[in-house]
C-alpha cells in the first residue's frame, strides 16, 4: 500500500468554514481529487473541472462508496450478473454474453449524490462534508434494464427490482449495500446498466464492470460494481432503501431544524441546478470592461428550458445563451455577458435554471437532516478593481 | 478507442492500432486489480483510545475529522447508530468517553 501522494489541497466554501480539504492523486485510475475520505474512498471533483466541458472526465469524476469491502480486482471471464427472484427463468450471465445478448444503447446522464453539497447546509448536517463537487456527467453505453428483465421475465405480482453489488460490509451482520426501485420504473426503458463511461470501461472506483445508470434520480440508486439483481413481490425491507436515503416528504424536501413528525420518503428524482464555473464566490474583475460568465446546469429529472441570471437580486432574469444539447439528461453549457462594472463597486450575480417541467431553483436554501437535495440559486460577487 | 471502433469511427482504430472495428456486439473488458490506500490517520489527543479501539474498523478518519461542531446529543446519536445499524461492537463503557472525545472536537493524525 503506498504512502498517498498529497499534492496541496483546497478550501472547500462550507457554511461556517472546516472546508480545508487535501488533494491526492493516491487512487487508481484517478487524477488529482479532493480528499473527503480515504477508506472507504469518497473523493470530490475539483470545481476547475467542470468549467472545461460538459462530459465529466472519468479520472476526475467523483467517487462515493459505503462499506470498505471492496474487490481489489474483478475477474472479467468470471463476473456474473444474475437476475433472480420474482422471474420466469433466473439469469447468470456473464459480461460478453451481457453484451451481445442486449442492444446497445447509449445516454448522457448527471450522476449526483444525495448529498452533493451538504456542506453548504445551516445548520451543518453530519455526513459526509461535500462542496459542490459530487456530481458528475457522462456518456454511458450499456443495455437497458428492461431488456435484461424481459430475458429473465417478471412474473405478475412483482413490486420492485433490487440491486446489490460487489461491495460488502466489513464487519459481520453489517447491512449489505443494497437499493430498490419500484418495478415500473426499472422497465421504463430509461434505466440502464452501463459498461462504458465516457467511451473506456467504468474506472473501477466508479463501478466497473457494470453499474446502474438511473437516469434523472440521485446517485444512490446508481449500483456500482453492479452483479444481482432481486424482483420482489414483497416491499425491500433492507436497511439502505426502507430507512437510510429518506427525505422529509414536502416541496423541495425542505423543513425547519428540529421540525418533528414530519412523514418521510425515499430520495427520488433530482431537482434542477445550475453553477457558474468560470468565477469564484467572489471574483476580481476589470472595471469597465464586459463580463463574459458561464457555467453548467442540469434539469434534473428533464432537460434545461433555460438559464437566466439576475443583477439585481432576482427582480428581473435575462435568458442565457445555452450551448448544445448533449440528451435531456446530461449538463448543459450556459454563457452570459454582464455589463461592465465600475471600478470600486461589487455586482451580485445569480444564475437559475428553469427545467423543461417548469421547476425553477428556488431563492432560499432547503433544509433537511441528511443534507439532501440541496438546489438553492447559486450568487457570485463580482468585485471591479 | 479500439474497443470502441463502432461508435467513435473505424478511422480512430484503423490509423491508430492498425486493428480493424469491433463488432457492436463486443467490449473489450480487461481483468486489472487495484491497491486502495489504507488511511492510516489515527486519532490524537486527550482521551482519544477507545475512538482508536472503536471507530476505525469501517472507515478511516477523515469521516470523523470532515464533520462541523456538533452537539453532545449528535454524536450520541451518531456512536448509537454505528452500533446499533452498522454493527460496530463497541464495549457499553467505551461509549460515555467516545461521546466525550468527539464533543470536544476529534483530530487526527497527519
Ligand atoms: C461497523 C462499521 C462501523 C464502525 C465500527 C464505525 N462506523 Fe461510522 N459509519 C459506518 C458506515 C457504514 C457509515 C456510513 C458510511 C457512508 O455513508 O459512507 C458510517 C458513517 C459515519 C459518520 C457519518 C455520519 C453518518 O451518520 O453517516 C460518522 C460521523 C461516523 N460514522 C462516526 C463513527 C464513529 C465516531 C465511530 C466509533 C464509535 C464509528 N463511526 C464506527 C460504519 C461504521
Amino acid at each position: 500500500m503506498s504512502a498517498p501522494a498529497w499534492a496541496g489541497g483546497v478550501d472547500l466554501p462550507l457554511y461556517g468554514g472546516g472546508g480545508e480539504r487535501e488533494t491526492t492523486t493516491a487512487f487508481p485510475q484517478k487524477g488529482k481529487m479532493i480528499l473527503q475520505r480515504t477508506r472507504p474512498p469518497l473523493l470530490e471533483t475539483p470545481w476547475e473541472t467542470f468549467d472545461k466541458g460538459v462530459f465529466t472526465p472519468n479520472d476526475q469524476f467523483y467517487v462515493r462508496w459505503h462499506w470498505a469491502g471492496i474487490p481489489e480486482s474483478v475477474d472479467v471471464d468470471t463476473f456474473r450478473l444474475k437476475v433472480h427472484g420474482n422471474v420466469e427463468r433466473e439469469l447468470s450471465l456473464s459480461l460478453s454474453e451481457l453484451v451481445r445478448k442486449l442492444p446497445r444503447v447509449e445516454l448522457a446522464a448527471v450522476n449526483q449524490c444525495s448529498g452533493n453539497s451538504r456542506g453548504l447546509f445551516n445548520p451543518r448536517a453530519p455526513g459526509a462534508e461535500w462542496g459542490n463537487g459530487a456530481m458528475g456527467n457522462a456518456q454511458w453505453t450499456g443495455f437497458r434494464l428492461k431488456d435484461l428483465l424481459d430475458l429473465a421475465g417478471v412474473k405478475a405480482g412483482s413490486i420492485q427490482a433490487r440491486f446489490a453489488g460487489l461491495e460488502t460490509p466489513v464487519i459481520d451482520g453489517g447491512p449489505h449495500f443494497k437499493k430498490s426501485l419500484a418495478i415500473d420504473h426499472a422497465r421504463d426503458g430509461d434505466v440502464m446498466v452501463a459498461y462504458a463511461m465516457n467511451g473506456e470501461p467504468l474506472p473501477f472506483l466508479n463501478g466497473f464492470p457494470l453499474r446502474l445508470i438511473v437516469p434523472g434520480w440521485y446517485a444512490t440508486y446508481w449500483m456500482k460494481m453492479l452483479s444481482d439483481i432481486e424482483v420482489l413481490d414483497t416491499p425491500d425491507e433492507n436497511f439502505w432503501t426502507k430507512k437510510a436515503y429518506l427525505i422529509p416528504d414536502t416541496p423541495g424536501a425542505n423543513i425547519k431544524p428540529g421540525e418533528k413528525d414530519v412523514k418521510m420518503v425515499p430520495i427520488n428524482r433530482m431537482v434542477p441546478r445550475s453553477f457558474f464555473t468560470n468565477v469564484a464566490a467572489v471574483a476580481n474583475v476589470k472595471a469597465s470592461a464586459p463580463n463574459a460568465l458561464r457555467g453548467i446546469a442540469f434539469g434534473g429529472d428533464c432537460g434545461v428550458a433555460r438559464v437566466e441570471t439576475s443583477v439585481d437580486g432576482g427582480h428581473s432574469w435575462h435568458t442565457a445563451e445555452l450551448g448544445s444539447d448533449e440528451g435531456k439528461y446530461g449538463f448543459r453549457r450556459w454563457n452570459a455577458n454582464i455589463a461592465p462594472i465600475d471600478a470600486g463597486t461589487r455586482l451580485s450575480v445569480m444564475v437559475r435554471c428553469v427545467n423543461a417541467n417548469g421547476e425553477v431553483q428556488p431563492d432560499k436554501p432547503n433544509w433537511n437532516p441528511s443534507g439532501f437535495m440541496r438546489n438553492v440559486i447559486e450568487t457570485v460577487d463580482l468585485v471591479a478593481a | 478507442m479500439q474497443r470502441f471502433a463502432s461508435i467513435f469511427g473505424v478511422f480512430c482504430a484503423v490509423t491508430i492500432l492498425g486493428a480493424t472495428a469491433q463488432a457492436k456486439d463486443s467490449f473489450d473488458f480487461k481483468s486489472e486489480s487495484f491497491d486502495l490506500p489504507a488511511g492510516e490517520r489515527t486519532f490524537t489527543g486527550p482521551g482519544a483510545d477507545p475512538v482508536n479501539n472503536n471507530c476505525l474498523t469501517c472507515h478511516s478518519a477523515g469521516m470523523v475529522t470532515v464533520q462541523p461542531h456538533l452537539s453532545k446529543a449528535t454524536w450520541e446519536g451518531i456512536v448509537k447508530k454505528m452500533i446499533n445499524v452498522y454493527k460496530a461492537p463497541v464495549p457499553e463503557a467505551d461509549v460515555t468517553p467516545i461521546v466525550d472525545y468527539l464533543s470536544k472536537g476529534p483530530s487526527a493524525s497527519k
